[in-house]
Protein backbone atom coordinates (compact mmCIF):
# COMPACT_ATOMS: atom_id res chain seq x y z
CA UNK A 1 0.00 0.00 0.00
CA UNK A 2 1.11 3.10 -0.80
CA UNK A 3 0.91 6.40 1.60
CA UNK A 4 0.83 9.01 -1.08
CA UNK A 5 -1.85 11.22 -0.39
CA UNK A 6 -2.99 9.18 2.57
CA UNK A 7 -2.18 12.33 5.65
CA UNK A 8 -1.57 15.74 5.70
CA UNK A 9 0.38 17.84 7.74
CA UNK A 10 -1.71 20.33 9.46
CA UNK A 11 0.52 21.39 12.63
CA UNK A 12 3.80 22.48 12.78
CA UNK A 13 5.64 24.65 15.34
CA UNK A 14 9.30 25.80 16.21
CA UNK A 15 9.97 26.33 19.87
CA UNK A 16 11.96 29.77 19.97
CA UNK A 17 14.37 29.32 22.52
CA UNK A 18 18.20 28.33 21.96
CA UNK A 19 18.52 28.29 25.40
CA UNK A 20 16.83 26.75 27.88
CA UNK A 21 18.57 26.16 31.49
CA UNK A 22 15.69 26.91 33.35
CA UNK A 23 13.22 24.33 31.20
CA UNK A 24 12.93 21.02 32.10
CA UNK A 25 13.17 18.82 28.80
CA UNK A 26 9.39 17.16 29.36
CA UNK A 27 8.12 20.82 29.46
CA UNK A 28 9.91 21.65 25.90
CA UNK A 29 8.13 18.61 24.49
CA UNK A 30 4.68 19.86 26.28
CA UNK A 31 5.29 23.23 24.53
CA UNK A 32 5.91 22.60 21.28
CA UNK A 33 3.02 20.16 21.32
CA UNK A 34 0.45 22.80 22.60
CA UNK A 35 2.48 25.03 19.80
CA UNK A 36 1.76 22.43 17.18
CA UNK A 37 -1.56 21.85 17.74
CA UNK A 38 -2.81 25.48 17.93
CA UNK A 39 -1.44 26.26 14.94
CA UNK A 40 -3.56 22.88 13.62
CA UNK A 41 -6.71 24.15 15.17
CA UNK A 42 -6.92 20.84 17.10
CA UNK A 43 -6.32 20.43 20.93
CA UNK A 44 -4.73 17.69 23.18
CA UNK A 45 -7.75 15.42 23.41
CA UNK A 46 -8.09 15.31 19.73
CA UNK A 47 -4.48 13.53 19.83
CA UNK A 48 -5.16 9.85 18.82
CA UNK A 49 -1.92 8.52 17.73
CA UNK A 50 1.61 9.65 19.49
CA UNK A 51 5.08 10.04 18.25
CA UNK A 52 9.08 10.63 19.63
CA UNK A 53 12.36 9.32 19.54
CA UNK A 54 14.86 8.76 22.05
CA UNK A 55 15.34 12.70 23.09
CA UNK A 56 12.02 12.54 24.81
CA UNK A 57 12.86 11.96 28.53
CA UNK A 58 11.47 8.45 29.56
CA UNK A 59 10.04 7.58 26.09
CA UNK A 60 6.84 7.04 24.31
CA UNK A 61 5.23 5.60 27.59
CA UNK A 62 6.51 8.52 30.04
CA UNK A 63 5.33 11.33 27.40
CA UNK A 64 1.93 9.81 26.89
CA UNK A 65 1.36 9.82 30.69
CA UNK A 66 3.17 13.05 31.28
CA UNK A 67 0.90 14.87 28.84
CA UNK A 68 -2.06 12.94 29.80
CA UNK A 69 -3.10 11.93 26.10
CA UNK A 70 -5.62 8.93 25.50
CA UNK A 71 -3.90 7.46 22.13
CA UNK A 72 -4.58 3.81 20.76
CA UNK A 73 -1.01 3.88 18.36
CA UNK A 74 2.40 4.91 19.74
CA UNK A 75 5.71 4.78 17.87
CA UNK A 76 8.93 5.58 19.77
CA UNK A 77 10.76 5.20 16.31
CA UNK A 78 14.84 5.70 16.80
CA UNK A 79 17.06 6.90 14.30
CA UNK A 80 19.03 9.84 15.91
CA UNK A 81 18.31 13.35 14.19
CA UNK A 82 16.63 11.36 11.30
CA UNK A 83 13.53 9.80 13.71
CA UNK A 84 10.96 12.47 12.95
CA UNK A 85 11.13 12.48 9.10
CA UNK A 86 10.81 9.05 9.67
CA UNK A 87 8.05 9.44 12.62
CA UNK A 88 5.96 11.87 9.65
CA UNK A 89 6.23 8.16 7.66
CA UNK A 90 5.40 6.36 10.30
CA UNK A 91 2.17 8.38 11.31
CA UNK A 92 1.13 8.46 7.78
CA UNK A 93 1.59 4.46 7.36
CA UNK A 94 -0.62 4.29 10.44
CA UNK A 95 -3.79 7.02 9.47
CA UNK A 96 -3.65 5.01 5.91
CA UNK A 97 -3.81 1.31 7.99
CA UNK A 98 -6.65 3.37 9.99
CA UNK A 99 -4.54 3.13 13.67
CA UNK A 100 -4.61 6.67 14.37
CA UNK A 101 -6.32 10.09 13.20
CA UNK A 102 -4.27 12.63 14.51
CA UNK A 103 -0.83 12.16 15.41
CA UNK A 104 1.15 14.19 17.36
CA UNK A 105 5.21 13.81 16.96
CA UNK A 106 7.14 15.87 19.26
CA UNK A 107 10.71 16.23 19.95
CA UNK A 108 13.01 18.66 22.57
CA UNK A 109 16.49 18.76 24.13
CA UNK A 110 18.66 20.94 25.68
CA UNK A 111 22.35 19.96 25.16
CA UNK A 112 23.48 23.38 25.30
CA UNK A 113 22.71 23.57 28.43
CA UNK A 114 23.63 20.58 29.39
CA UNK A 115 27.09 21.13 28.19
CA UNK A 116 26.81 18.52 24.94
CA UNK A 117 28.97 18.65 21.79
CA UNK A 118 30.01 17.06 19.13
CA UNK A 119 33.79 16.79 20.12
CA UNK A 120 32.36 14.57 23.08
CA UNK A 121 33.35 11.11 22.93
CA UNK A 122 30.15 8.37 22.50
CA UNK A 123 29.12 6.79 25.57
CA UNK A 124 29.80 3.09 26.02
CA UNK A 125 26.71 1.09 25.47
CA UNK A 126 25.97 -2.59 27.42
CA UNK A 127 25.59 -5.05 25.22
CA UNK A 128 26.08 -3.08 21.72
CA UNK A 129 28.02 -5.52 19.53
CA UNK A 130 29.92 -2.83 17.82
CA UNK A 131 30.87 -1.09 20.63
CA UNK A 132 33.93 -2.77 21.78
CA UNK A 133 35.58 -2.49 18.10
CA UNK A 134 34.80 1.37 17.90
CA UNK A 135 34.94 3.33 21.54
CA UNK A 136 38.19 2.60 22.75
CA UNK A 137 39.23 4.70 19.12
CA UNK A 138 37.48 7.82 20.33
CA UNK A 139 34.74 8.03 17.38
CA UNK A 140 32.59 11.53 17.78
CA UNK A 141 30.02 13.22 16.23
CA UNK A 142 32.79 15.26 14.35
CA UNK A 143 35.56 13.04 13.67
CA UNK A 144 33.36 10.46 12.03
CA UNK A 145 31.69 12.90 9.90
CA UNK A 146 35.30 14.23 8.68
CA UNK A 147 36.22 10.49 7.87
CA UNK A 148 34.01 11.08 5.43
CA UNK A 149 34.71 14.30 3.88
CA UNK A 150 38.16 13.16 3.68
CA UNK A 151 37.77 10.14 1.50
CA UNK A 152 35.34 11.83 -0.52
CA UNK A 153 37.74 14.75 -1.22
CA UNK A 154 40.45 12.08 -1.92
CA UNK A 155 38.31 10.16 -4.34
CA UNK A 156 36.46 13.42 -6.20
CA UNK A 157 38.72 16.66 -5.31
CA UNK A 158 35.88 18.06 -3.23
CA UNK A 159 37.56 21.01 -1.54
CA UNK A 160 37.01 22.84 1.76
CA UNK A 161 36.14 25.88 0.08
CA UNK A 162 33.52 23.88 -1.61
CA UNK A 163 32.01 22.45 1.66
CA UNK A 164 32.37 26.54 3.18
CA UNK A 165 29.72 27.46 0.57
CA UNK A 166 27.28 25.23 2.23
CA UNK A 167 27.86 27.12 5.59
CA UNK A 168 27.73 30.84 3.73
CA UNK A 169 24.41 29.26 2.24
CA UNK A 170 23.00 29.13 5.71
CA UNK A 171 24.40 32.16 6.86
CA UNK A 172 22.53 33.93 4.44
CA UNK A 173 19.61 32.42 5.05
CA UNK A 174 19.27 32.71 8.96
CA UNK A 175 20.26 36.45 8.63
CA UNK A 176 16.68 36.93 7.98
CA UNK A 177 15.52 34.24 11.11
CA UNK A 178 14.79 36.05 14.12
CA UNK A 179 15.52 33.05 16.12
CA UNK A 180 18.29 31.58 14.80
CA UNK A 181 21.22 31.34 16.86
CA UNK A 182 23.83 32.30 14.42
CA UNK A 183 22.63 35.30 12.73
CA UNK A 184 25.97 36.96 10.73
CA UNK A 185 26.69 36.18 7.47
CA UNK A 186 29.96 34.43 6.46
CA UNK A 187 32.42 34.40 4.11
CA UNK A 188 34.21 30.97 2.70
CA UNK A 189 37.71 32.93 3.94
CA UNK A 190 35.79 32.75 7.51
CA UNK A 191 35.30 28.83 7.50
CA UNK A 192 38.27 28.73 6.17
CA UNK A 193 40.38 30.72 8.76
CA UNK A 194 38.00 28.62 11.64
CA UNK A 195 39.25 26.73 14.34
CA UNK A 196 40.15 22.86 12.64
CA UNK A 197 38.08 20.76 15.03
CA UNK A 198 38.55 17.62 12.70
CA UNK A 199 40.93 17.61 9.63
CA UNK A 200 39.19 18.70 7.42
CA UNK A 201 36.37 20.07 9.28
CA UNK A 202 36.57 23.73 10.83
CA UNK A 203 34.77 24.97 13.41
CA UNK A 204 32.13 26.69 10.95
CA UNK A 205 31.84 23.28 8.78
CA UNK A 206 29.84 22.07 12.34
CA UNK A 207 26.14 22.85 13.23
CA UNK A 208 25.67 25.09 16.40
CA UNK A 209 24.60 23.22 19.88
CA UNK A 210 21.36 24.64 20.90
CA UNK A 211 18.38 23.73 23.29
CA UNK A 212 15.05 23.72 21.88
CA UNK A 213 12.50 21.72 19.93
CA UNK A 214 9.22 21.27 17.85
CA UNK A 215 6.31 19.51 16.65
CA UNK A 216 4.24 18.06 14.30
CA UNK A 217 0.50 17.02 13.50
CA UNK A 218 -0.18 14.98 11.37
CA UNK A 219 -3.80 14.15 9.77
CA UNK A 220 -6.02 12.38 7.82
CA UNK A 221 -7.19 13.92 4.60
CA UNK A 222 -10.73 14.28 6.40
CA UNK A 223 -9.58 16.28 9.01
CA UNK A 224 -7.30 18.27 7.14
CA UNK A 225 -9.66 19.61 4.75
CA UNK A 226 -11.64 20.53 7.95
CA UNK A 227 -9.17 22.73 9.34
CA UNK A 228 -7.84 26.19 8.52
CA UNK A 229 -4.58 25.63 7.39
CA UNK A 230 -2.87 25.29 4.01
CA UNK A 231 -2.95 21.58 2.58
CA UNK A 232 0.69 20.11 3.26
CA UNK A 233 0.27 16.26 1.76
CA UNK A 234 2.52 13.39 2.34
CA UNK A 235 3.42 12.36 -1.43
CA UNK A 236 6.31 10.04 -0.46
CA UNK A 237 8.82 8.65 1.78
CA UNK A 238 11.64 6.39 2.10
CA UNK A 239 13.79 4.73 4.84
CA UNK A 240 17.28 3.54 5.19
CA UNK A 241 19.68 2.28 7.76
CA UNK A 242 23.15 2.54 6.21
CA UNK A 243 26.03 0.56 8.42
CA UNK A 244 29.59 -0.60 8.14
CA UNK A 245 28.40 -3.59 5.83
CA UNK A 246 30.99 -6.41 7.92
CA UNK A 247 33.79 -4.18 6.54
CA UNK A 248 32.55 -3.90 3.04
CA UNK A 249 31.96 -0.12 3.99
CA UNK A 250 32.09 2.92 1.22
CA UNK A 251 32.01 6.18 3.36
CA UNK A 252 31.30 8.36 0.19
CA UNK A 253 27.63 7.85 0.02
CA UNK A 254 25.07 7.61 2.73
CA UNK A 255 21.82 5.40 3.02
CA UNK A 256 20.04 8.40 1.04
CA UNK A 257 20.92 6.84 -2.46
CA UNK A 258 18.19 4.14 -0.99
CA UNK A 259 15.61 6.24 0.72
CA UNK A 260 15.50 8.88 -1.49
CA UNK A 261 15.15 6.55 -4.63
CA UNK A 262 11.97 5.14 -2.74
CA UNK A 263 11.11 8.72 -1.72
CA UNK A 264 11.13 9.62 -5.32
CA UNK A 265 9.35 6.36 -6.26
CA UNK A 266 6.04 6.68 -4.31
CA UNK A 267 5.73 10.36 -5.01
CA UNK A 268 6.24 9.73 -8.60
CA UNK A 269 8.27 12.58 -9.06
CA UNK A 270 11.98 13.25 -10.12
CA UNK A 271 14.41 15.63 -8.33
CA UNK A 272 14.08 18.00 -10.71
CA UNK A 273 10.72 18.80 -9.87
CA UNK A 274 12.05 19.84 -5.77
CA UNK A 275 11.48 23.75 -5.25
CA UNK A 276 12.44 23.52 -1.97
CA UNK A 277 14.78 20.85 -0.13
CA UNK A 278 15.40 20.56 3.83
CA UNK A 279 18.47 18.64 3.87
CA UNK A 280 20.35 17.70 7.34
CA UNK A 281 23.23 19.50 7.47
CA UNK A 282 25.20 17.70 10.80
CA UNK A 283 27.99 19.04 9.01
CA UNK A 284 28.53 20.78 5.83
CA UNK A 285 29.89 17.11 4.43
CA UNK A 286 26.53 15.44 5.13
CA UNK A 287 24.43 18.45 3.30
CA UNK A 288 27.08 17.94 -0.17
CA UNK A 289 26.97 13.85 -0.04
CA UNK A 290 23.13 13.74 0.35
CA UNK A 291 22.84 16.38 -2.23
CA UNK A 292 24.41 13.68 -4.72
CA UNK A 293 22.59 10.34 -2.99
CA UNK A 294 19.14 12.53 -3.73
CA UNK A 295 20.06 12.58 -6.89
CA UNK A 296 19.83 16.65 -7.36
CA UNK A 297 23.81 16.02 -9.24
CA UNK A 298 25.95 13.02 -10.19
CA UNK A 299 28.14 11.56 -7.17
CA UNK A 300 31.49 13.35 -7.19
CA UNK A 301 29.86 16.22 -8.36
CA UNK A 302 28.35 17.81 -5.17
CA UNK A 303 31.67 20.32 -5.00
CA UNK A 304 30.42 22.16 -7.71
CA UNK A 305 27.16 21.90 -6.70
CA UNK A 306 26.96 24.23 -3.64
CA UNK A 307 29.52 26.62 -4.61
CA UNK A 308 28.63 29.67 -5.46
CA UNK A 309 25.68 30.57 -3.65
CA UNK A 310 23.67 27.52 -5.51
CA UNK A 311 21.74 26.69 -2.41
CA UNK A 312 21.08 30.32 -1.42
CA UNK A 313 17.24 31.48 -1.99
CA UNK A 314 16.75 33.49 -4.68
CA UNK A 315 20.49 33.56 -6.40
CA UNK A 316 21.12 29.37 -6.93
CA UNK A 317 18.89 26.76 -8.60
CA UNK A 318 17.84 25.04 -5.38
CA UNK A 319 17.19 26.96 -2.03
CA UNK A 320 18.10 24.47 0.89
CA UNK A 321 17.88 25.14 4.97
CA UNK A 322 15.81 28.30 4.67
CA UNK A 323 16.14 28.75 8.35
CA UNK A 324 19.62 28.68 7.94
CA UNK A 325 20.01 25.00 8.81
CA UNK A 326 21.36 23.26 11.74
CA UNK A 327 24.63 25.15 11.08
CA UNK A 328 22.98 28.57 11.79
CA UNK A 329 19.66 28.21 13.17
CA UNK A 330 18.81 25.29 15.39
CA UNK A 331 19.93 21.56 15.91
CA UNK A 332 17.87 20.68 19.45
CA UNK A 333 19.17 17.89 21.33
CA UNK A 334 21.78 17.43 18.31
CA UNK A 335 18.80 16.34 16.31
CA UNK A 336 17.95 18.31 13.27
CA UNK A 337 15.10 16.19 11.77
CA UNK A 338 12.03 18.13 13.21
CA UNK A 339 13.20 21.55 12.46
CA UNK A 340 14.15 20.21 8.75
CA UNK A 341 10.72 19.47 8.40
CA UNK A 342 9.32 22.59 10.13
CA UNK A 343 10.96 24.67 7.71
CA UNK A 344 9.65 22.92 4.58
CA UNK A 345 6.32 23.06 5.77
CA UNK A 346 6.75 26.81 6.27
CA UNK A 347 8.28 27.03 2.90
CA UNK A 348 5.06 25.39 1.19
CA UNK A 349 2.29 27.56 3.40
CA UNK A 350 4.30 30.57 1.90
CA UNK A 351 5.17 30.98 5.65
CA UNK A 352 8.74 31.39 5.34
CA UNK A 353 10.53 34.48 6.45
CA UNK A 354 9.75 36.96 3.35
CA UNK A 355 13.51 37.29 2.50
CA UNK A 356 13.75 33.60 1.55
CA UNK A 357 10.22 32.66 0.34
CA UNK A 358 10.34 30.36 -2.57
CA UNK A 359 8.00 31.89 -5.12
CA UNK A 360 5.49 29.05 -5.95
CA UNK A 361 7.00 26.63 -3.82
CA UNK A 362 4.43 23.52 -4.09
CA UNK A 363 7.12 20.38 -3.93
CA UNK A 364 9.62 19.89 -0.96
CA UNK A 365 11.45 17.14 -0.19
CA UNK A 366 13.63 17.07 3.42
CA UNK A 367 16.22 14.76 4.34
CA UNK A 368 17.64 13.47 7.26
CA UNK A 369 20.82 11.67 8.62
CA UNK A 370 20.66 10.06 11.87
CA UNK A 371 23.41 9.05 13.71
CA UNK A 372 27.55 8.48 12.11
CA UNK A 373 27.87 8.72 8.83
CA UNK A 374 30.77 6.87 9.59
CA UNK A 375 29.21 4.27 11.52
CA UNK A 376 25.68 3.26 11.42
CA UNK A 377 23.37 5.92 10.25
CA UNK A 378 19.65 6.35 9.37
CA UNK A 379 18.51 7.76 6.53
CA UNK A 380 14.84 9.05 5.62
CA UNK A 381 13.63 11.02 2.93
CA UNK A 382 9.70 12.58 3.07
CA UNK A 383 8.19 14.43 0.19
CA UNK A 384 5.95 17.01 0.36
CA UNK A 385 3.11 19.14 -1.55
CA UNK A 386 0.97 22.06 -1.48
CA UNK A 387 -2.20 21.45 -2.33
CA UNK B 1 55.54 21.32 11.99
CA UNK B 2 54.90 17.95 12.87
CA UNK B 3 51.80 16.51 15.10
CA UNK B 4 53.70 13.89 17.36
CA UNK B 5 51.13 10.95 18.53
CA UNK B 6 50.88 11.17 22.50
CA UNK B 7 49.75 8.01 24.56
CA UNK B 8 45.84 8.61 25.31
CA UNK B 9 43.19 7.02 27.40
CA UNK B 10 41.59 4.48 25.45
CA UNK B 11 37.92 3.80 26.68
CA UNK B 12 37.43 0.55 27.91
CA UNK B 13 35.64 -1.89 25.58
CA UNK B 14 33.31 -4.64 26.97
CA UNK B 15 34.39 -8.07 26.62
CA UNK B 16 31.47 -10.15 25.27
CA UNK B 17 31.11 -13.81 25.09
CA UNK B 18 31.09 -13.89 21.38
CA UNK B 19 34.99 -12.19 21.34
CA UNK B 20 36.45 -13.88 24.01
CA UNK B 21 38.71 -15.05 21.94
CA UNK B 22 39.99 -11.79 19.95
CA UNK B 23 40.53 -9.99 22.78
CA UNK B 24 42.95 -13.09 24.61
CA UNK B 25 44.89 -12.77 20.99
CA UNK B 26 45.19 -8.95 21.34
CA UNK B 27 47.00 -9.73 24.76
CA UNK B 28 49.20 -12.03 22.71
CA UNK B 29 49.94 -9.08 19.98
CA UNK B 30 47.82 -11.09 17.25
CA UNK B 31 44.73 -9.52 15.29
CA UNK B 32 42.07 -12.34 14.70
CA UNK B 33 39.19 -11.51 11.92
CA UNK B 34 36.29 -13.81 11.34
CA UNK B 35 35.99 -16.12 8.19
CA UNK B 36 32.80 -17.37 7.11
CA UNK B 37 32.65 -21.31 6.93
CA UNK B 38 30.02 -21.91 4.04
CA UNK B 39 30.86 -18.32 1.80
CA UNK B 40 34.64 -17.79 2.83
CA UNK B 41 34.09 -14.06 3.19
CA UNK B 42 35.98 -12.36 6.07
CA UNK B 43 34.01 -10.02 8.03
CA UNK B 44 34.75 -7.30 10.83
CA UNK B 45 34.08 -6.34 13.58
CA UNK B 46 33.85 -9.83 14.68
CA UNK B 47 30.74 -11.90 15.03
CA UNK B 48 29.72 -15.56 15.09
CA UNK B 49 26.85 -14.79 12.72
CA UNK B 50 28.52 -14.37 9.38
CA UNK B 51 26.96 -10.77 7.52
CA UNK B 52 26.95 -11.98 4.04
CA UNK B 53 24.91 -15.16 3.86
CA UNK B 54 23.73 -15.37 7.78
CA UNK B 55 25.45 -18.97 8.25
CA UNK B 56 26.65 -19.06 11.88
CA UNK B 57 29.60 -21.21 11.23
CA UNK B 58 32.49 -18.63 11.55
CA UNK B 59 35.72 -19.51 12.24
CA UNK B 60 38.58 -17.07 13.67
CA UNK B 61 41.88 -16.37 11.39
CA UNK B 62 45.20 -14.43 12.36
CA UNK B 63 44.80 -11.78 9.75
CA UNK B 64 48.44 -10.37 8.78
CA UNK B 65 48.26 -7.55 9.93
CA UNK B 66 49.10 -5.22 7.64
CA UNK B 67 46.84 -2.68 5.26
CA UNK B 68 46.35 0.80 4.45
CA UNK B 69 44.60 4.05 5.32
CA UNK B 70 41.01 3.70 3.69
CA UNK B 71 40.12 7.55 5.20
CA UNK B 72 41.23 9.09 8.72
CA UNK B 73 40.68 12.46 10.42
CA UNK B 74 43.21 14.14 13.25
CA UNK B 75 41.03 15.32 16.19
CA UNK B 76 42.37 18.88 16.96
CA UNK B 77 40.64 19.76 20.13
CA UNK B 78 42.19 18.02 23.13
CA UNK B 79 45.04 15.83 22.87
CA UNK B 80 45.46 14.98 18.95
CA UNK B 81 44.79 11.44 17.80
CA UNK B 82 44.11 10.28 14.29
CA UNK B 83 40.84 8.07 13.96
CA UNK B 84 40.77 5.73 10.96
CA UNK B 85 39.18 3.14 8.86
CA UNK B 86 42.28 0.52 7.89
CA UNK B 87 41.25 -2.02 4.58
CA UNK B 88 43.13 -4.88 6.12
CA UNK B 89 45.02 -7.15 3.19
CA UNK B 90 42.34 -10.05 3.79
CA UNK B 91 39.69 -7.19 2.80
CA UNK B 92 38.06 -5.79 5.33
CA UNK B 93 37.94 -2.01 7.07
CA UNK B 94 38.27 -1.46 10.29
CA UNK B 95 38.32 1.26 12.93
CA UNK B 96 41.22 2.18 14.25
CA UNK B 97 43.84 4.73 15.19
CA UNK B 98 47.02 5.50 13.73
CA UNK B 99 49.71 5.90 16.31
CA UNK B 100 53.72 5.99 16.77
CA UNK B 101 54.00 8.56 14.28
CA UNK B 102 53.76 12.26 13.00
CA UNK B 103 49.60 12.80 12.91
CA UNK B 104 50.52 15.96 10.27
CA UNK B 105 51.70 13.06 7.98
CA UNK B 106 49.02 10.51 8.16
CA UNK B 107 47.56 10.33 4.42
CA UNK B 108 45.40 8.43 2.55
CA UNK B 109 46.56 5.12 1.19
CA UNK B 110 49.57 5.24 3.54
CA UNK B 111 50.99 1.76 4.54
CA UNK B 112 50.39 0.35 7.85
CA UNK B 113 50.97 -2.69 10.33
CA UNK B 114 49.01 -3.55 13.49
CA UNK B 115 50.15 -2.31 16.93
CA UNK B 116 48.60 -3.01 20.01
CA UNK B 117 47.32 -0.32 22.76
CA UNK B 118 46.64 -1.54 26.09
CA UNK B 119 43.03 0.70 27.39
CA UNK B 120 42.41 1.89 30.75
CA UNK B 121 45.01 3.45 32.63
CA UNK B 122 47.75 2.26 34.88
CA UNK B 123 45.70 1.76 37.78
CA UNK B 124 42.46 0.36 36.04
CA UNK B 125 44.15 -1.36 32.85
CA UNK B 126 42.10 -2.93 29.90
CA UNK B 127 42.11 -5.19 26.92
CA UNK B 128 44.89 -4.55 24.73
CA UNK B 129 43.43 -2.62 21.25
CA UNK B 130 44.17 -3.16 17.98
CA UNK B 131 46.04 0.32 16.42
CA UNK B 132 47.88 0.71 12.97
CA UNK B 133 51.19 2.63 12.92
CA UNK B 134 52.96 3.32 9.47
CA UNK B 135 55.55 0.77 7.77
CA UNK B 136 59.35 2.36 7.72
CA UNK B 137 59.32 4.31 4.40
CA UNK B 138 55.76 4.97 3.87
ZN1 LIG C 1 29.01 -16.32 5.07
Amino acid sequence: MSIKGMAYIAGAFEHPTRKAPDKSVAVIHAECARGALADAGLSFKDVDGYFCAGDAPGGVLSMVDYLGLNVRHIDGTDTGGSSYIAHVSHAAQAIAAGKCNVALITMGGRPRSEGRSGVKQKLVGANVPDTPFELPYGPTAVNEYAMAAMRHMHEYGTTSEQLAWIKVAASQHAQYNPNAMLRDVVTVQDVLESPMIADPLHRLDCCVVSDGGGALVVVSPEIAKILKRPLVRVMGVGESPKGLMGGKVDLTYSGAVWSGAAAYEEAGITPQDIKYASIYDSFTITVLMQLEDLGFCKKGEGGKFVADGNLISGVGKLPVNTDGGGLNNNHPASRGGMIKVLEAVRQLRGEAQPQVQVGNCDLALVHGTGGGLASRHGSATLILERV
Amino acid sequence: MATLYQSRKMTMPETHPEHLEFWQAAAEGKLLIKQCDSCGEYHYYPREHCPYCMSNKTTWKEAKGTGSIYTYSVMRKGVPYAIAFVTLDEGPRMMTNIVDCDLDAVHIDQIVKVVFKQSGDHDNPGSFIPCFTPVNGD
